[in-house]
């Protein structure tokens, strides 16, 4: 998802002195995991949930992945592409590791993507699941576990159909990622849309839009705003006394966010295919243990990396700890065999996933703490549009 | 496009200029008087915004934020400027937009340390909760009405402080000819140090004001910053009174632009097209405003005459 502002370009270059960190040493006949994960500027955030929740995967599988010791290798790419690509290319000839796995935004995976799979490793993305990667651009040695964006907003489109909108307001940011989402809605809502309303990356301040909203008065507004972006919006469309508007939101209210946000975020929508409190006894434990871990709620960041890891766990059991064949390899993580904190997981011909995709909603625990909680499921088994595009070589 | 939208749009750019005005007003005199290019200012408005929210978590109350904020912020600047920027006063401009690009660096990865990268919260003071009806359905934060009316009361007490006070001559003699100020006796590098620190704390006072309308993460400084250079451009290096003006004149010209451009491109273009552009001309819209000012008053709107 996303991309990148003028802040992590000037953020970059501090971690050039920062040498790779290692989770856990490694006898002989291990499996090395180069994990692509932020740990710079703002969106470091993000980085770390993938991270602690890799972490946390590798934790409940006492270090071994099928049997086999465990090593991990965080490359903080910086949020520079040329960064990454300089990274992970020395860990896949100096650490000579199995897999890569991780990445949050889909620019900088879109940077690794042929280093990576022309040298026959496997890449596995915990987050970043852009379209391009998911049609022709398919890939035999590239997997997800995360999703492909159009789905997610998709689901808002659908929401506001089935709950009878007729008149919604869009706002997006002024960049690809942006107009995707916009098209991503639109593709499920027959309605009229208001207004489209595209604003700067570095937006402050939201309230020429929100009087903007307000002068228009629509059923609902949709709208995607990740990071700083959607703490302001959200607290800015709360103050302005806004919120009697349903709020439907992708990447915009999530457990990374809601600390910032607080009441503000109280009872606004968002779309995901996990959520904390989802009733399986394979997340329960996920978040009652990444919780007391690392002391703060975990997001779909933190919950597909777990997936990540407990998917790597099935297909090194699989072939028997043997990774060398890369066939039996890929047929074994296109298996799946492993329970998912979602509940409903398989993989589709291209690689991405085919599950369930949730209404989420923002709510206040007993404890305090925010997080978004299904609402109801909105599509079933669902299959990414970009899927039949796919010529898997 | 209604008058009542308008006025409301107005009021927004009032808003957004006057906490523009507070980042710049430090900005210009350390630019002005001392000629120092410090791109770390905008680091001085997150720290304020950070220590604001520090101290609010730790005291539950906004008001203590704010007194307990604002020395907070002004020893941070004493801070820099003691171990950083005074070693740079007599460089040239190049090693100081090098060395204060550092300190930025440095400083957004320390927040980072000790805050975390996830923005913080502060929630708007119980006082000024709740908001004004200006429209039909639209709630103006009393909160931002009181951000308005400190940031006047702030302008036009430095006003007072630079035109009309003792310490505010040798500012403005400083700006004018720091070496004949220094010959007649006054310790100039005492001076600049004060009046260093003094910024400092204006965009400590502005992030903190920011703090419980905009989130509170590393680096968001950067963007203030870069919107702060051409508010002091447009006014005139070393000039408050250019800050003041070319502040609300930046923050009207980016909130109308962004409201009123996309309706305008519609006239020529098809309805999504114009969205774009409209959206991509709007955050244009200061910088060619900029161009065009100083291409009919190349020093600024209130040049400072120097001698």
């Amino acid at each position: 998802m996303i991309g990148i502002g003028r802040r992590g370009l000037l953020a970059g270059t501090t971690g050039l002195l920062a040498a790779p960190g290692i989770l856990h040493a490694q006898p002989a006949g291990g499996v090395k995991i180069g994990l692509v994960a932020v740990q710079t500027g703002p969106q470091a955030a993000l980085g770390n949930q993938l991270k602690d929740g890799f972490a946390l995967g590798l934790r409940h599988l006492d270090g071994r992945l099928g049997g086999l010791s465990a090593e991990t290798i965080v490359i903080d790419d910086e949020l520079r592409p040329e960064v990454a690509v300089t990274k992970v290319r020395a860990a896949l000839e100096r650490d000579r590791v199995d897999f890569i796995v991780g990445v949050v935004f889909s620019h900088i995976l879109g940077a690794i993507m042929r280093p990576v799979t022309e040298a026959n490793t496997f890449l596995i993305s915990t987050n970043a699941g852009p379209s391009t990667f998911a049609g022709r651009g398919c890939n035999p040695f590239f997997f997800t576990t995360s999703y492909n964006n159009d789905q997610v907003h998709a689901v808002m489109g659908q929401v506001s159909q089935d709950n009878g909108y007729r008149r919604v307001f869009l706002m997006t940011p002024n960049y690809q990622a942006g107009r995707d989402a916009m098209a991503g809605f639109k593709s499920k809502f027959r309605g009229e849309v208001v207004d489209e309303v595209y604003v700067p990356l570095t937006q402050l301040d939201f309230s020429a839009e929100l009087a903007k909203i307000a002068a228009a008065r629509p059923d609902a507004i949709f709208t995607f705003m990740p990071g700083g972006l959607g703490v302001n919006l959200v607290r800015q469309y709360r103050q302005a006394g806004l919120a009697n508007i349903p709020f439907l939101s992708t990447f915009t209210v999530d457990e990374a966010t809601l600390p910032a946000q607080g009441a503000a975020a109280e009872g606004f929508f968002s779309a995901a295919s996990w959520a904390p409190n989802m009733d399986n006894a394979q997340n329960q434990r996920f978040v009652r243990d990444f919780e007391a871990q690392y002391n703060y709620v975990p997001a779909t960041y933190a919950a597909q990396a777990y997936d990540g890891a407990m998917l790597l766990d099935s297909a090194i059991r699989r072939v028997g700890g043997n990774l060398r064949d890369k066939d039996a390899l890929r047929a074994a993580i296109r298996a799946a065999d492993f329970r998912s904190v979602r509940g409903n997981f398989r993989f589709g011909a291209n690689h991405y996933p085919v599950q369930d995709f949730w209404l989420l909603r923002v709510a206040r625990r007993a404890d305090g703490k925010f997080q978004t909680e299904t609402v109801r499921k909105v599509f079933e088994n669902d299959v990414d549009p970009w899927a039949a595009e796919c010529r898997m070589r | 496009m209604t008058t009542q939208l308008l006025l409301v749009q107005a009021l927004n750019g009032l808003q957004l200029g006057i906490l523009l005005f507070l980042v710049a007003a430090g900005l210009t005199l350390v630019f002005g008087v001392m000629d120092f290019i410090n791109l770390a200012h905008g680091v001085q408005y997150m720290l304020g915004a950070y220590l604001g929210a520090a101290f609010a978590a730790a005291t539950g109350s906004f008001w203590w934020a704010l007194l307990l904020a604002l020395p907070a912020a002004l020893a941070a600047g004493l801070l820099l400027e003691v171990l950083v920027f005074r070693h740079l006063y007599a460089r040239d401009h190049l090693s100081q937009v090098l060395a204060t690009f550092g300190v930025i660096l440095f400083v957004n990865e320390g927040v980072k340390v000790v805050w975390g990268a996830a923005p913080l919260q502060v929630p708007v003071p119980a006082l000024l909760e709740g908001g004004i009806e200006i429209m039909p359905g639209l709630q103006y934060p009393l909160y931002r009405v009181a951000v308005l009316a400190a940031g006047i009361a702030t302008a036009l007490g430095l006003w007072w402080l630079v035109e009309r006070t003792r310490a505010g001559m040798l500012v403005r003699a400083g700006a004018t000819n720091a070496p004949m100020v220094s010959a007649l006796g006054v310790d100039i590098g005492r001076l600049f140090t004060l009046v260093f620190a003094f910024g400092a704390m204006l965009a400590g006072f502005a992030g903190v004001l920011a703090g419980p309308i905009f989130s509170v993460e590393p680096g968001m400084g950067d963007n203030v910053l870069i919107l702060a250079f051409v508010v002091i451009v447009i006014g005139g290096i070393g000039s408050i009174r250019g800050a003041f003006v070319a502040a609300l004149l930046v923050g009207l010209v980016d909130t109308l632009g962004k409201s009123l451009m996309p309706d305008l491109m519609r006239l020529f273009l098809d309805p999504s097209a114009a969205r774009q552009a409209g959206a991509a001309l709007a955050s244009m819209l200061v910088y060619v405003a900029m161009a065009a000012i100083l291409a009919f008053r190349p020093a600024g709107l209130f040049p400072v005459r120097t001698g």
